[in-house]
């Protein structure tokens, strides 16, 4: 983990509100996991005071950049997506603890919703390149379905849902995954799920997988302050052996991806 | 090596708490730095005046529901709840790296009952390499304890004095904000026995989450702190410090050397760097390094000139 400054290589608008930004950073792109996240400085200044937390997209370890896509969702994104080319950026990073990848098993099934198909694509570029993998991509609208060109071109299936039916299925994620889930039991395959996306999405992933009793990790979102583990400021309610039957576990350090059954949602 | 060298121009950063001997002003504020190992991979730990643990109690605490942060204009609101590893996994676990970082350990205790604030102090004093214990008899975040403490003069030299009959260990005493005369209490904590004052804890707050008509936090309060605080803090260091013949640490919203000269000025022989931990994790270094600088600006020997300088 570093403690770095970077510099905006370039930074784009890929629909409204939804950002990619790509940072000049050798010692993170080297280091970087996928599930892991970079803690941003966004300003100099006392307002926005904290840095803000972003999972780490993709990286290219040879060209040392690191591209983060973030919806704007508030002051912070804001003034981020207002950052011009060559502005330096303080930042930390990778932090937290990523997708653990197992050989074993039949096939990957990513489910994302809307921004949360962004650490998913780190997932698919890094570990999966050459084998089996399926990609479930929900969101409200057409513009909230991202990188779905890439991953095909990348070879990964992919499957598409959106609330109002203006691409792919109508209907939510959580359908695509069903579907999945059921066909995969006829075929004796069992795959292993890894999920971003809003909590209640993430709370009916878990719910299937459990039903189906598929094997899901989940990457969770906080607010965060510090990034390293001090603050407790990110804490999760998990399951515990101990009474009273469950425990905080920090977003930060133990996550952000977590095993979808530790959970209690 | 080169600060052999250059020794002569080297200003003396040294300062004294009562008995506290640290190498220079600056300690990590309880509850911002963990248990120190957190951020081993961004510093050298070795060139802090010192460290102040998370608030230790005597059972494990998970602390509070989430969400449990909130940024708010130049500040941010907490409610942890003083989550930590309770006292014998701090000793047992925690310990041996504070130990081994060269710099001064202050162990931060909490207490539900003056009973568990005795108890902790007493396990504390058995344990080698603390330096001294800060009194937190000013926690917002918990129903039980905490403010409760800290918030009547009596209340808070009688937790101070049943904890300094059971150690030799110094002791601070970390004051509240949310009173209408600090003077008061820490003139009281003073008489019962406390090596030092530190303040100002956090201010209690609130933020609201209009959309959704709920708090922004699980514990619906909690405790404000950074630049947002600091002429509070400021305001009250000034004052205890003419009211105390003890030593006063300063803290709220220090983010650079220029806050913590501020602070120095008011009467505060120390500082402690809170929140600026959580934006820049080296600001305790940079501070120091910038205290150094400043003093060598303007040609002064030891940090010490600086403390209570203030010309009213």
């Amino acid at each position: 983990m570093t403690d770095t400054k970077t510099t905006i290589l370039h930074q784009e608008r890929i629909v409204p509100q939804i950002f990619r930004l790509c940072l000049s950073s050798p010692g993170i792109a080297q280091e970087a996991r996928p599930g892991q996240f970079v803690h941003l400085r966004i300003r100099e200044g006392t307002d926005p005071l904290l840095r803000r937390p972003f999972s780490i997209h993709r990286v290219d370890r040879e060209r040392g950049e690191v591209q983060v896509l973030y919806q704007v969702v508030g002051q912070g994104t804001r003034l981020l997506s207002r950052k011009p080319v060559g502005e330096r950026l303080d930042a930390l990073g990778p932090l937290g603890h990523g997708f653990e990848v197992s050989e074993e098993g039949g096939g990957v099934l990513l489910v994302a919703g809307g921004i949360g198909i962004a650490p998913r694509f780190f997932l698919c570029e890094d570990w999966l390149r050459g084998r089996a993998g399926t990609a479930l991509i929900g969101a409200r609208t057409r513009d909230g379905i991202l990188c779905h060109d890439l991953l095909r071109s990348g070879g990964v299936t992919v499957h598409i849902a959106t609330d109002d039916g203006s691409f792919g299925d109508r209907g939510v994620v959580t359908d695509l995954l069903n579907a999945q889930l059921e066909a995969g039991r006829e075929a004796s395959a069992s795959p292993i799920v890894y999920a971003c996306g809003p909590v209640a999405m993430l709370a009916s992933v878990a719910a299937l997988c459990r039903a189906y009793e598929v094997p899901c990790q989940v990457s969770l979102e906080s607010r965060m302050a510090c990034g390293l583990g001090a603050c407790l400021g990110c804490a999760v309610k998990v399951r515990s052996s101990v009474p009273p039957g469950y425990e905080y576990q920090r977003v930060c350090t133990e996550g952000p991806v977590f095993e979808a059954e530790e959970v209690i949602w | 090596m080169s600060t052999v060298l250059s020794k002569k121009n080297v200003p003396d950063l040294s300062i004294e708490i009562g008995p506290i001997h640290l190498k220079n002003p600056v300690l990590a504020a309880s509850g911002t730095f963990g248990y120190g190992q957190e951020f081993e991979a961004v510093m050298d730990l070795s060139r802090l005046g010192g460290i102040v643990t998370k608030a230790i109690t005597l059972e494990p605490r998970l602390g509070n529901p989430p969400p449990r942060i909130v940024e708010t204009a130049s500040g941010m609101l907490n409610s942890i709840g003083l989550a930590n590893v309770g006292v014998a996994a701090f000793v047992r676990d925690k310990m041996p790296f504070l130990r081994s970082c060269g710099t001064a350990v202050i162990v931060n205790v909490a207490g539900r009952s003056m009973e568990e604030y005795v108890e902790v102090a007493r396990r504390l004093s058995d344990c080698p390499g603390i330096h001294a214990l800060e009194i937190n008899i000013s926690c917002p975040n918990v129903q039980e304890g905490g403010l409760a403490f800290g918030a009547d003069p009596k209340v808070a030299a009688a937790v101070i004095g049943a904890v300094r009959d059971v150690t030799q260990l110094p002791l601070i005493a970390k004051l509240t904000p949310n009173v209408t005369d600090i003077a008061g209490i820490a003139a009281a904590v003073q008489e019962a026995g406390a090596d030092a004052v530190s303040l100002i804890n956090t201010l209690v707050g609130m933020a609201i989450d209009a959309t959704r008509g709920r708090p922004e936090l699980g514990g619906v309060t909690g405790g404000l702190s950074g630049p947002a605080i600091k002429p509070v803090a400021l305001a009250m260091v000034w004052k205890v410090a003419q009211a105390v013949r003890i030593p006063v640490i300063g803290m709220g919203g220090i983010m650079n050397a220029g806050d913590a000269l501020e602070f120095m000025l008011a009467g505060a022989v120390a500082v402690q760097v809170g929140t600026a931990n959580f934006v820049d994790p080296t600001s305790t270094i940079r501070i120091v390094e910038g205290l150094e600088d400043t003093l060598r600006e303007r040609g002064m020997g030891s940090v010490k000139e600086i403390i209570g300088a203030l010309e009213v």
